[in-house]
């Protein structure tokens, strides 16, 4: 099977992805399947989802030549993918959009997500007031104290968000805590799931909504440049931002793809987030996929600056990327991600998300190693105003 | 035949119905788990459901995830599950144990490792309740090959197409999810699943156990009118995690009889 044909009828990615999930799920997520394959061949509803995407959001998201950043670092020519630019300030969006039109097509009038850093909590409570849909989002809640603001957009918004205070208290609890939602509302509710991970057909209809991203991508670049980038970097938590930039160019075999996880206080501290640069496979949250877990199988704490990439797995799509050889993953620690932070708010007067600054940094790294005339374009996948406080705080500011 | 085989054949022959109490193993202590088990058994259970403790326990409520919690914290691993039953199989060789937890602990240490140690620590049975026949191709065979019945689950949402291809991989019983929700729900509707029960015995020859909502004498009886066996794992937990140091054994014995009463009760 050809890279770009997976995941197969059941959802796997070689070893990868699956449907590993209680005997009560498994009815619903057959049905969310069979009513994406045909949303998918309806024209009417790709139409009513390109339509959503230019005049709701705002698409195409433009690239833009960071050429102060560039020089700065002296080396390759960087460009940015500007999805900090889309309505609600992330990637995240695109997902939640083609998600609400599914579960609006399924007659679901409740809608739930799990947000870590609240992105993709505001894209949905966005949605489901665009839509009309009760809303409600499951946030750990040390993910509800360190990101203030996004709880109060996604209140304001008229969703429901529900703290959830066990295991760590982030992302991957109020996972679990979605999924128990939904195992008691199943007939009711559709699943607005966050990222290209989670049981069949998630990891695949994430990564649909995503490649918009890459698309565009590949019919920007050669206007800008006149030919596509030499490196393409995003980086990765669950890993939708960089699937749906990656995906699109797995046949363009010239171009590096690099995903860039949290490494936290460094790899080698154990406080991280770097699930393919030192998990191991297993099997959390409905699919297999390289996991952070101790010598029993149980599942780590994971640790970064940036609530976005503070997740236990990753996608099933990536590992499998990661293993034969497509795609390169690396991981860069919290001081390296401030770092680059603060270079593109001074050097380009853009205030990058801190999960993109981990992008950002990577590039930081590989420009110098490059020539002029080479391209690194980088997925700027969400604005960094709901991390000023974040930022404020290891600077020793008080707001 | 296996020893849950065995189990429910001499049960049917009596004309009675099983219970099956569920308890986390390594909640509340690490030390109280055998001799719970030994209780347990004193008291009237048929077999042992045993669960083993994950972090991300996602299918079960607060009651059995706080539990999950406790055993963590005490350091109880699949490996001292193992260990915990094959003392248990020193003083006991007739009850059966049924393992129940997900998938990762088991992957991570290896099926087929798993089955071979599982096997010689008297294990019985194995519900990997995240890991439904579509993805079990392979495990249920080795599994089986080590005389390991696997269980599986059926539900409310189970399609009646369904039922067949998940008895073409179950051994041992079927474990009837009587409700939509997690573990701790409550509102059971004994019509509906009498309902589900006859189809599901259209295709399925295996006992049948229920679980879910069963707590209390009343509840235990009427499950146990419907169907072979009677599960009964949140209520029993909240016991152990309400009971004042050093009354953990005696409240569970208080209520396992008392679940026993009610099971035999739906025999008369």
């Amino acid at each position: 099977m050809k890279l770009t044909d997976l995941p197969d009828s059941r959802g796997h990615f070689g070893p990868y992805g699956g449907i590993f999930v209680a005997e009560t799920l498994i009815s619903a997520l057959d049905e969310l399947r069979i009513e994406y394959d045909r949303a998918r061949q309806d024209p009417a509803f790709m139409a009513e989802f390109e339509y959503e995407l230019k005049h709701y959001v705002g698409r195409p998201s433009p690239v833009y030549h960071a050429k102060r950043l560039s020089e700065q670092y002296g080396g390759a020519q960087i460009y940015l993918k500007r999805e900090d630019l889309n309505h609600t300030g992330a990637h995240k969006i695109n997902n939640t959009i083609g998600q609400a039109l599914l579960a609006r097509r399924m007659g679901k009038k409740r809608v739930i997500a799990e947000t870590g850093a609240g992105q993709h909590g505001v894209a949905s409570a966005t949605v489901a007031a665009r839509y009309g849909m009760e809303c409600m989002v499951y946030m750990g809640a040390e993910d509800v104290a360190r990101q203030a603001p996004n709880v109060f957009r996604m209140k304001l918004l008229g969703a429901t968000v529900v703290p959830v205070s066990s295991g760590s208290k982030t992302l991957k609890d109020a996972l679990n805590e979605a999924m128990r939602d939904w195992v008691t509302n199943v007939e009711s509710t559709f699943y607005i799931l966050g990222t290209a991970a989670g049981p069949h057909p998630y990891p695949m209809l994430v990564r649909d909504f995503q490649c918009v991203i890459g698309r565009e991508c590949i019919e920007q670049m050669p206007e800008l440049t006149g030919r596509q980038p030499d490196v393409v970097i995003a980086c990765v938590g669950g890993g939708s931002n960089a699937i749906g930039i990656f995906h699109p160019y797995i046949p363009h075999e010239n171009v590096r793809l690099i995903g860039v996880e949290a490494g936290g206080a460094g790899v080698g501290s154990g406080k991280h987030a770097a699930t393919l640069t030192a998990g191991t496979p297993g099997v959390l949250h409905g699919f297999r996929s390289y996991l952070m877990q101790d010598e029993n199988g149980q599942i780590i704490e994971t640790h970064s600056i940036s609530a976005g990439l503070d997740y236990p797995g990753v996608g099933p799509e990536h590992s499998y990327l990661k293993d034969v050889g497509r795609a390169e993953y690396v991981a860069i620690d919290d001081d390296e991600a401030l770092a680059a932070f603060h270079d593109l708010c001074r050097f380009e007067g853009i205030i990058p998300a801190l999960e993109s600054s981990h992008a950002v940094a990577h590039a930081k790294k590989l420009a110098p190693t490059m020539k002029k005339d080479q391209i690194i374009l980088v997925n700027l996948s969400g604005r960094g105003d709901k991390d000023i406080n974040t930022v404020a705080k290891v600077s020793g500011i008080t707001l | 035949m296996s020893r849950i085989g065995q189990t429910f054949t001499a049960l049917k022959a009596q004309n009675r119905k099983a219970l099956i109490p569920f308890i986390t193993a390594g909640d509340p202590g690490k030390g109280l788990t055998v001799p719970l088990m030994h209780m347990l058994v004193e008291e009237g259970a048929d077999i042992i459901e045993l669960g083993v403790p994950f972090s991300d326990p996602m299918a079960d409520g607060p009651v059995i995830q706080r539990a999950s919690e406790r055993a963590l914290a005490n350091k109880v691993g699949l490996k001292d599950v193992l260990a915990m039953t094959a003392e248990f199989r020193k003083t006991n060789t007739t009850t059966p144990v049924v393992l129940m937890g997900y998938a990762n602990p088991v992957e991570h240490m290896g099926y087929e490792a798993f089955a071979q140690a599982a096997k010689a620590a008297g294990v019985d049975g194995v519900l990997t309740v995240d890991v439904p026949p579509e993805e079990s191709a392979g495990v249920s065979d080795v599994f089986k090959a080590h005389g390991l019945d696997p269980i599986f689950l059926l539900s409310p949402t189970t399609p009646e197409s369904r039922v067949e291809q998940v008895a073409a991989v179950a051994g041992g019983f079927i474990y009837y999810v009587s409700l939509k929700g997690v573990t701790g729900s409550a509102n059971l509707d004994t019509g509906e699943v009498a309902r589900k029960l006859a189809m599901v015995r259209k295709h399925c020859d295996l006992p049948v156990g229920v679980g879910f909502g069963i707590r209390d004498a009343a509840t235990a009886e009427a499950v146990a009118r419907i169907a072979d066996a009677v599960v009964v794992g949140s209520r029993i937990i909240s016991e152990i995690e309400t009971a004042p140091d050093g009354e953990c054994v005696q409240r569970v014995r208080h209520l396992v009889a008392e679940l026993r009463r009610g099971v035999d009760a739906a025999s008369k």
